[in-house]
């Protein structure tokens, strides 16, 4: 009988430190997400359900009631906008990654690693995502103004709806190029096919991808013990390894 | 007026693709309907079954197997650059290509209900009489067959001016050429921009009301046999 009840407070206080934490997860961001949540399982007891898409989406869903905890980003302006509408901690808000573009091919041998694709420019279509909704988009757009191509590259350019939807229209063929970020083409600090030209940084203003823990998990240990988790060494090795800085 | 030029050169390319979708599909599926609703043929129910597929299939995914269809890797593609034509991805054409594909069954469906519930009898009457094929069609089954044709149109018309999956996956957000409406509220919303949604959301409402209100007016009432 005594072993029971030790059983039973022990099992109590066991579950009482596993919380989770929903989490809402920018688009570009998946592939290391993926990687990063059972680590950050194993490292805290605690689990994160992950659901992938659109920062825009995510933003109008939690205005509505949706129910996340944490909101991880593409750009820094949601998470501010979620905290000055009083829907998030603004004391949360830390930058988790610097998101990377680059202007990727899926023919090898296409991209060269200087750009000068851009200019020599016998492709019919280059992927861009929508600048008004997807901050790779608007990178994407800063770097064509500052190579003075944005007016040649105009009546050839086809936006994707978000960061996904570019990769997909490159991986396809139907545009020989795109601008995409660093993760979705590279693993292990290696890009897995085709061909790229990382975009140096001085052509771009910095993504800089903000995470926020959302007012409803306030009180949510697990919400912040991710945010924490993060900006630890693990997640940032394998962060680094699909391209991301900090 | 609440619009601004990119919204009125959304709802003109909106409404210019339904008008061609429309067209193109009344004159592709009559045959088609004529035979699914006469033939005694073993492929009458797979044939039928393969039209009803759009129907089924969610329209981002049908959106987006036409895109890998007509892109280079595709048969489509392929078949499109050996003669050194355009693709069709991220132009207004192919946009046709998938309104047609998306909209097939609400042509088909309507033409071959009113072609069977028509039968054989007014066509044995015609053929008794004298009436070629060509007059027999003109004369007696497109005049019966009205109120199929109405509804075809209607149908194929709204359907087209609601479509959003399809473009999405294969259109590329090019204004003037792939830019509909139902992507420039979609983008609107996206952007937060939510007044200009509201406005063009209620627009569309309206003017696809109206239309229908009209169309519906205007048919003969047939409640007496």
């Amino acid at each position: 009988m005594r072993h029971w009840f030790g059983l039973m407070v022990c099992l109590f206080f066991g579950t009482a430190q596993a919380d989770t934490v929903a989490v809402a997860v920018a688009a570009n961001f998946t592939a290391p997400m993926q990687e990063i949540a059972p680590l950050f399982a194993k490292a805290t007891g605690h689990e994160a359900q992950l659901s992938f898409g659109a920062t825009g989406k995510f933003y109008a869903q939690i205005k509505n009631g949706a129910p996340f905890d944490v909101l991880l980003s593409a750009d820094a302006s949601t998470p501010t906008k979620l905290a000055a509408e009083n829907m998030a901690v603004a004391s949360s808000q830390i930058t988790y990654a610097k998101g990377q573009l680059v202007l990727w091919s899926a023919q090898a041998g296409y991209v060269d690693n200087a750009g000068e694709v851009l200019k020599s420019g016998t492709w019919q279509h280059i992927a861009v995502a929508n600048p008004k909704l997807a901050p790779y988009g608007a990178a994407a757009q800063e770097v064509l103004q500052q190579l003075q191509l944005a007016d040649s590259a105009a009546q050839r350019t086809v936006l994707g709806e978000n960061i996904g939807q570019t990769y997909q229209f490159v991986a396809s063929g139907n545009a020989e190029l795109g601008f995409v970020a660093a993760s979705q083409v590279m693993k292990n600090g290696q890009l897995q096919s085709g061909s790229a030209w990382v975009v140096p940084a001085t052509l771009y203003a910095p993504i800089r991808q903000d995470g926020i823990v959302l007012q409803r998990a306030s009180a949510n240990p697990a919400a912040q013990a991710l945010l924490d988790y993060l900006q630890g060494p693990e997640a940032r090795t394998i962060m680094q390894a699909y391209g991301y800085a900090f | 007026m609440p619009f601004s030029p990119e919204d009125w050169l959304a709802i003109s390319l909106t409404l210019k693709l339904a008008s061609v979708t429309t067209v193109l599909l009344l004159v592709l599926c009559t045959p088609l309907a004529w035979w699914l609703a006469h033939t005694q043929s073993r492929w009458r129910s797979p044939v039928g079954a393969v039209v009803a597929l759009p129907l089924v299939l969610p329209p981002t995914v049908i959106g987006f197997y036409l895109l890998v269809f007509m892109g280079p890797q595709g048969p489509m593609g392929r078949f499109m650059d050996s003669f050194g034509w355009p693709r069709l991805p991220f132009t207004f054409s192919g946009l046709v290509v998938g309104s047609l594909v998306y909209s097939l069954p609400f042509a088909v469906q309507p033409l071959q209900r009113a072609f069977e519930t028509l039968g054989r009898r007014p066509l044995e009457v015609a053929a008794t009489l004298g009436a070629g094929r060509r007059d027999t069609f003109l004369n007696v089954v497109l005049p019966l067959a009205r109120p199929g044709f109405m509804t075809a149109a209607v149908l194929c018309f709204a359907h087209t001016v609601g479509e959003f999956g399809v473009v999405l996956m294969l259109g590329g957000n090019i204004p003037g050429s792939t830019r509909v409406v139902s992507v420039q509220i979609y983008d609107h919303v996206e952007a937060m921009e939510y007044g200009q949604a509201h406005a063009l959301a209620l627009g569309m409402l309206a003017f696809a009301f109206i239309v229908l209100l009209a169309l519906h007016w205007l048919q003969p009432r047939q409640e007496r046999a």
